[in-house]
């Protein structure tokens, strides 16, 4: 059965692109396909359209555009950021710090570095998320090469103290790399102030194309290739360039920035209300993550008695896309290891619910997405046998 | 990524609930691993003339406890006994092999009722294949087991 409605509250997972990057994208794939590298015209076209779209992206960074780098999205230029810097700079030291929370493209990348023979520290956080300063200043050594730290988690959406992380790293010289994926269009960005040296983000989480990303490098940070091949990229990222998609990339870029400050202010105001409903209305639930540092859209929540994947099994069933930390949908036996590392008992993460609002969502949506949440969880709830012990406990109290 | 046998299973479940009177009772899984399971039994002439359960867990445990409370009702207590977790798979059209565990978990649920009612009565327990496993299948980096 299909539900008549779909209300999508998953923004963190993916966008939809927006119709005006598909139309600017368009002409890039049967007109202007020319490939940048050849001489004749429609590849001059081509390669002018990747410098504008460079241009884009620098001023969404405050970068300069020859510090930016097209890539296939946000895992390669984590790899590449990571992995670059620590090959062209292992003579200098040999350890690596991130921390408990990261995506799992900075994540396994550093447990792959390891297996190498780097050593690597995963910074604990507090219950809220957030990396401590402390713990970070205490953690560099004479050894210390890269500090990889994302601007906003994808799980939790808890902002962490980047500047502040920028401020240390520069002070200790140590390169700072950070995964704006969650952060692009969300939060000012600035890699000058914040001292970043290194930067990935992905078009397709700011209603641009998916397969589609850019590494930014401050200009004298040393680092290794990691595609050999032909010499795009100024010879630092070789394969023939994915024209539409960095065009789709540069505009969704600007109108992310261009429209920021409005679309944060409606979209948080959605979601406060979203929120409060949900802590008001359904009892024995919990807001997983910052009170006040998190992304405009991302609310997550931990019911007791209740699994996730059943939750969203329920939900979907109703037409509503949201995610969860539960181990049942992520194909293996633990929960996310976000929710464990800011101390969540193992079954409070299985009761987890993510639902992460954008552009199209609207005040029906979170009067939709609140009744048929009520009746999810009163119905998992009432199959529950950790219910039915709640229950009996609270009545012989 | 369910069969829709499963997912009428989930939507609609049958026999949930419980029986508070109970002539036995079984419980397995643990919440560290997202999946409880609790099986009742009334018992009559050696018969299972009603049975209800609830289940904590995803939508094959959910299923998976559905679909093993219908395949014994009506069963002498030794053709309930002999309902194996692949005959509960089977019967939903199958599972995805990572929640192949859930079918297990139905299978040592009536398990441990049965013998939750043959302790009851003075009855010797018979024996439990993997008693208090919680056996997911196919993971070399288990971790969660009770």
């Amino acid at each position: 059965m299909t539900a008549e409605r779909i209300v999508y509250m998953d923004h963190s997972a993916t966008t939809a692109t927006d119709p005006a990057v598909v139309d600017a994208m368009a002409p890039w794939f049967s007109k202007g396909y020319g490939n940048p590298s050849s001489l004749y015209s429609i590849a001059r076209e081509s390669k002018k359209a990747v410098e504008v779209a460079r241009n884009q992206v620098a001023a969404a960074l405050g970068a300069k555009p020859d510090e930016i780098y097209f890539t296939s999205g946000g895992t390669e230029a984590d790899n590449w950021a990571i992995k670059g810097v620590v090959s062209a700079n292992h003579k200098k030291g040999n350890h690596i710090i991130t921390c408990a929370i990261e995506h799992h493209a900075v994540l396994h990348t550093c447990e792959y570095l390891e297996k190498q023979g780097f050593s690597v520290t995963y910074l604990p956080v507090d219950e809220t998320g957030q990396v401590r300063i402390s713990d970070l200043k205490a953690a560099i050594t004479d050894q210390t090469i890269l500090v990889t730290i994302m601007f906003a988690n994808n799980e939790i959406g808890t902002i962490e103290p980047i500047a502040e992380i920028g401020k240390v790293c520069r002070e200790r010289g140590v390169y700072f790399h950070t995964d704006a994926v969650q952060a692009i269009g969300n939060v000012t960005i600035d890699v000058e102030a914040m001292n970043i040296d290194l930067l990935s983000l992905s078009a397709h989480k700011f209603y641009g194309p998916k397969g589609i990303g850019a590494l930014y490098i401050r200009k004298g940070v040393r680092i290794d290739n990691l595609l050999h091949g032909g010499g795009q990229e100024r010879r630092k990222r070789a394969g023939t360039e994915n024209i539409p998609g960095i065009v789709g990339l540069g505009l969704a870029i600007e109108r992310a920035i261009a429209r920021m400050e409005e679309q944060n202010k409606r979209v948080s105001a959605l979601r406060d209300r979203l929120l409060k409903e949900i802590l008001k209305t359904i009892p024995n639930t919990r807001l997983n993550g910052h009170p006040t540092e998190r992304l405009p859209g991302n609310i997550n929540v931990s019911f007791d008695f209740i699994e996730g994947e059943s939750m969203l099994l329920l939900l979907d069933h109703f037409g509503i896309c949201a995610s969860t930390g539960s181990a049942c949908t992520s194909g293996s036996l633990e929960p996310s290891h976000v929710l464990l590392a800011i101390g969540l008992p193992a079954e409070t993460a299985h009761g987890s619910l993510r639902l992460t609002l954008g552009a199209e969502n609207t005040e029906d949506d979170v009067t939709y997405v609140l009744e048929q949440l009520n009746k999810v969880v009163i119905r998992l709830r009432e199959m529950s046998p950790l219910y039915a012990d709640h229950k009996k406990r609270s009545c012989n109290v | 990524m369910y069969s829709e046998k499963v997912m009428d299973h989930f939507m609609n479940p049958r026999n949930q609930g419980e029986i508070t009177d109970a002539d036995g009772v079984g419980e397995v899984g643990n919440p560290t691993c997202g999946d409880i399971m609790r099986i009742f039994l009334t018992i009559r002439d050696n018969i299972v003339t009603d049975v209800k359960f609830q289940t904590f867990g995803c939508g094959a445990a959910v299923a998976s406890s559905s679909m093993a409370t219908e395949l014994i009702k009506g069963k002498t207590l030794e053709e309930a006994w002999e309902v194996s977790n692949k005959a509960v798979a089977e019967a939903l059209e199958g599972l995805p092999p990572i929640k192949m565990h859930c079918s297990v978990l139905a299978e040592e649920g009536i398990h441990k009722a049965i013998n939750d009612y043959r302790i009851k009565h003075g009855l010797e327990p018979w024996e439990e294949k993997n008693p208090h496993s919680h056996d997911h299948h196919g993971h070399e980096d288990e971790t969660c087991s009770s």
